[in-house]
């Protein structure tokens, strides 16, 4: 028996080879299974090469997983070259209608379009290949079709014949694969489930975390991987005393973000990095005035406009460092579905905390995932709201030496909230002590957010893995496996990557830190350097995440060298 | 500033066209808070980077709240404001140099949106905070340090710009007459939408405009400035671009568009109300997404 089942739909966009690896999760996961879906697909509405893949497992999954045990290719491309990704004993099914494969024994031809066609239900052809891919791996069929049951029982008229006809797609699938003769190891039965899980994708969850974080308004411009989260706050971001508005550019995005956190209200937009670039002189702007708000960056790759829909981890340096003059922008990353959700909340809460603009980090692998994760624990959400100023100080709204009470528009403390240096009131000056004095308050205030949490296993090796972001998945995988084979490696990891906890930095001190990243620069491990550790990469820049087997392998790599 | 602040180290050069405006600007807050009975801590004045920006600091009397933001972003400062606090009376103030040159491209934005603030445009037909240089409402040919030989692009006619981007409500005024440009801003804050009240205010040290603008009878110069005769119909959009098509300036209430004015927050909520949809609770959104 397998415990897992890794299943590639490889084709051209606008075939459903995205939606067919969601289609295949959703249903595994309705019975029972663990999974995680990772896609790629080129910046068009249509065409060119795309793909989505589907873990499955009867086990939690961290990664999308390293070698396919099913590639299901809808033409000659998509064969040619996903051939190589696939395990040794892996399978391949592939559009028979489209093109022939002649030399391989474990590829099985289905002309799953044209049977949908005679079918009569043309839209099926995907249900059929699942059908197939299923029967292959032993995947439990009744399950299947319980979910293809649930799923379009919608309560309208025809839901019947659409069921009937579906099941009789899947049907047809799985008649197809008995006859062929060719078969995977039976995947282990689905785990019971005591917790309710649900089935959620990362822009969901990163929406989520800052809507229970008290999101008051989200105002974004349209950008690759980073649209859906404004597309679902457009939809579920709806009372009466809520904002979600699509603005005009990103330099607009900003500065409305700079004028509803001024007049009180916990903000947040998305963007990727081009959006992040255009928006530095405004979180230089947010900064300076002292003003909350939070800015998501789901990162992809490349500079300038790189590759829109492929996954890196390339915009550390900028996110920390986004504009010009002495400013650092505290710095959030998720490294996972669930910490997408808590991510988006502590955010916030940082913003309002100490005053100024917070980036939290996503990247494309995380926003576009969909996995099960159990519920999350609602009862640790906290929803912290900023000092706010009662008068006390009369005008002088950047009185004292660190954070200060906020005056909020209506209410008593008139100030300008000035961009170019300013005293007390918030009045424009340039006196060398004032400059000196205001910079310092402005960097003090840091020190609010020195207390993140973080991971820290097997700490007494004298080498450690730390890793940020999406990368989490395949190093703790990794690292997990060094573990079991006894080698004497530690595990640090944090969310909170600007400022870093003061007592993790201490602990890393005098160690050699491994940091696996997506990016050629090796951002992290400059950033650890940049406080006295002994940092050293491990990088990739290939616009898709890691492999656990190559992440292992360096590792032993370097701990040998 | 309520009163003079001993740190505060920006002047307007003497004769400056701003003064006039922010007497101007301090007598319609006064008397919309006397009218209304609204609160000074209400209002927000947005301001741009230029010599008029400073406009925040030099107010006297009551102080409003203000933003003094970044170069050229004033409207969308603005438009997060009252997006987010339909309540409060959010003025922008800024200059030629910043509202139609970096900022341009946020006009058509928020007057397509409808965004109900007033802005109050402070045009002196150059950069002067930078000591000169020519603005897109620089005429043609004009030497500045950054144009040579001449100013060698065509003046901007911002009125035609603001006409074009669809801006419902328009004012021109002259910094000069204070009475009647204080009594603009106040109509132009009551009305329900985006409005511009565009200033001829004149730099006295690089762009001195006043002879100009006013004309010499004795010397057979024709003023620049032109009042707006009664006849003209303000709520034609033809009329308003036949009326400021030429090279002269006209002062007075140059386009009101026809038909109530429904402001960007006011359609939000009436949309809002027509689909009646409550805000779901994360729990409920999470609890969707349970795998059955």
């Amino acid at each position: 028996m397998s415990k897992n089942l890794v299943v590639r739909f490889a084709g051209e966009g606008g075939q459903g080879v995205v939606g067919g690896a969601e289609l295949m999760a959703s249903a595994a996961a309705s019975g029972g299974y663990h999974v995680l879906t990772f896609s790629t697909f080129p910046s068009q509405i249509k065409g060119g090469p795309a793909w989505g893949q589907a873990r499955i497992s009867s086990e939690p999954v961290l990664t999308p997983g390293d070698y396919l045990d099913v590639l299901v290719a809808q033409n000659q491309y998509a064969y040619d070259h996903n051939l190589e990704d696939l395990r040794e004993g892996g399978l391949v099914v592939y559009n028979s209608e489209e093109f022939e494969i002649t030399d391989n024994a474990r590829a099985l031809g289905i002309p799953a379009d044209r049977m949908a066609r005679e079918a009569g239900n043309p839209l099926a052809s995907t249900i059929i290949l699942i059908g197939a891919v299923a029967k292959l791996a032993g995947v439990s069929i009744e399950a299947l079709e319980a979910f293809i049951t649930q799923r379009w029982t919608r309560g309208r008229p025809g839901d019947e014949q659409i069921v009937e006809g579906n099941i009789n797609a899947l049907r047809m699938g799985v008649e197809v694969a008995e006859k062929a003769g060719m078969a995977l190891e039976d995947l282990e039965p689905a785990p019971a489930h005591p917790e309710p899980r649900i089935l959620i994708r990362g822009f969901e969850a990163a929406a989520l975390g800052a809507m229970a974080g008290g999101l008051d308004s989200f105002i974004g411009y349209p950008i690759s991987p980073a649209t859906t989260m404004l597309v679902y706050m457009e939809s579920n971001l709806v009372g009466k005393d809520k904002f979600v508005g699509q603005a005009s550019s990103e330099i607009e995005a900003i500065n409305a973000l700079v004028g509803t956190g001024f007049a009180g209200k916990k903000v947040m937009t998305s963007t990727a990095g081009p959006g992040v670039s255009l928006m530095g002189e405004g979180l230089g702007l947010s900064w300076m005035a002292e003003i909350p708000l939070v800015v998501v960056d789901v990162q992809r790759g490349g500079p300038a406009t790189g590759l829109p829909t492929k996954t890196e981890q390339s915009d550390l340096t900028m996110a920390m460092n986004p504009g010009h003059g002495d400013m650092t922008v505290p710095v959030i990353a998720c490294g996972s579905t669930e910490e997408a959700f808590w991510a988006s909340m502590h955010a916030l809460n940082w913003a309002e905390r100490y005053q100024g603009p917070v980036i939290m980090l996503s990247e494309a692998s995380i926003a576009e995932r969909a996995q099960d994760i159990l519920m999350p624990d609602l009862s640790k959400v906290v929803d912290e709201r900023r000092l706010v100023s009662t008068g006390e100080a009369g005008n002088r709204r950047y009185a004292g030496d660190g954070v200060s009470p906020f005056p909020v528009p209506g209410g008593p403390g008139a100030y300008v909230a000035n961009a170019s240096e300013h005293d007390e009131q918030g009045d424009t000056t340039h006196l060398p002590d004032i400059h000196v004095t205001m910079t310092h308050r402005r960097f003090k205030k840091l020190d609010l957010l020195t207390d993140g949490e973080y991971e820290a296993e097997n700490t007494s090796a004298n080498t450690v893995v730390m890793t940020w972001g999406g990368s989490k998945g395949s190093a703790l995988a990794a690292w997990r496996e060094l573990q079991d084979e006894g080698v004497d490696v530690g595990w640090y990891y944090t969310m909170f990557l600007n400022p870093l906890p003061t007592k993790m930095v201490e602990e890393l001190r005098g160690k050699r830190i491994l940091v696996p990243e997506l990016n050629y620069m090796g951002q992290f491990a400059n950033h650890l350097r940049s406080k006295g550790l002994n940092a050293e990469a491990i990088t990739q820049y290939t616009g898709l995440p890691f492999k656990v087997a190559d992440l292992k392998a360096e590792i032993k790599r370097r701990l040998q060298a | 500033m309520a009163k003079r602040n001993p740190l505060y180290d920006f002047k307007w050069c003497p004769g400056c066209g701003d003064f006039g405006v922010k007497v101007a600007l301090e007598q319609a807050l006064a008397g919309r808070m006397a009218e209304t009975g609204d609160s000074i801590e209400n209002t927000v004045i947005v301001a741009g980077i230029g010599c008029s920006g400073n406009m925040v600091h030099m107010m006297e009397g009551p102080q409003p709240f203000g933003i003094h933001g970044i170069h050229g972003r004033a409207l969308p400062i603005a438009y997060g404001i009252k997006s987010a606090r339909p309540d409060l009376n959010v003025v922008v103030v800024a200059g030629d140099g910043d509202f139609l040159s970096i900022g341009a491209e946020h006009i058509g934005p928020q007057a397509r949106r409808n965004l109900d603030i007033t802005v109050v445009i402070m045009d002196n037909g150059i950069y002067g905070l930078t000591k000169g240089q020519a603005s897109p409402t620089t005429e043609l040919n004009v030497v500045t340090s950054t144009t040579r030989w001449g100013k060698l692009d065509e003046k901007m006619n911002p009125f035609l710009f603001y006409l074009g981007a669809g801006v419902p409500y328009l004012t021109s005024q002259l910094s000069s007459r204070v009475k009647e440009l204080a009594s603009d801003i106040r109509t132009a804050m009551d009305y329900p939408g985006f409005s511009v009240v565009h200033v001829q205010s004149p730099c006295t040290t690089y762009n001195d405009t006043y002879s100009l603008l006013k004309g010499d009878e004795k010397k057979g110069i024709e003023p620049l400035a032109f009042p707006i005769g009664d006849d003209h119909r303000a709520d034609d959009i033809t009329a308003a671009a036949d009326l400021v098509r030429g090279r002269r300036i006209p002062i007075g209430l140059i386009y009101k568009r026809e038909g109530e004015s429904v402001a960007a927050h006011q359609r939000l909520a009436e949309a809002k109300a027509k689909a009646n949809i409550e805000q779901a609770s994360v729990e409920s959104l999470l609890t969707a997404m349970t795998i059955k």
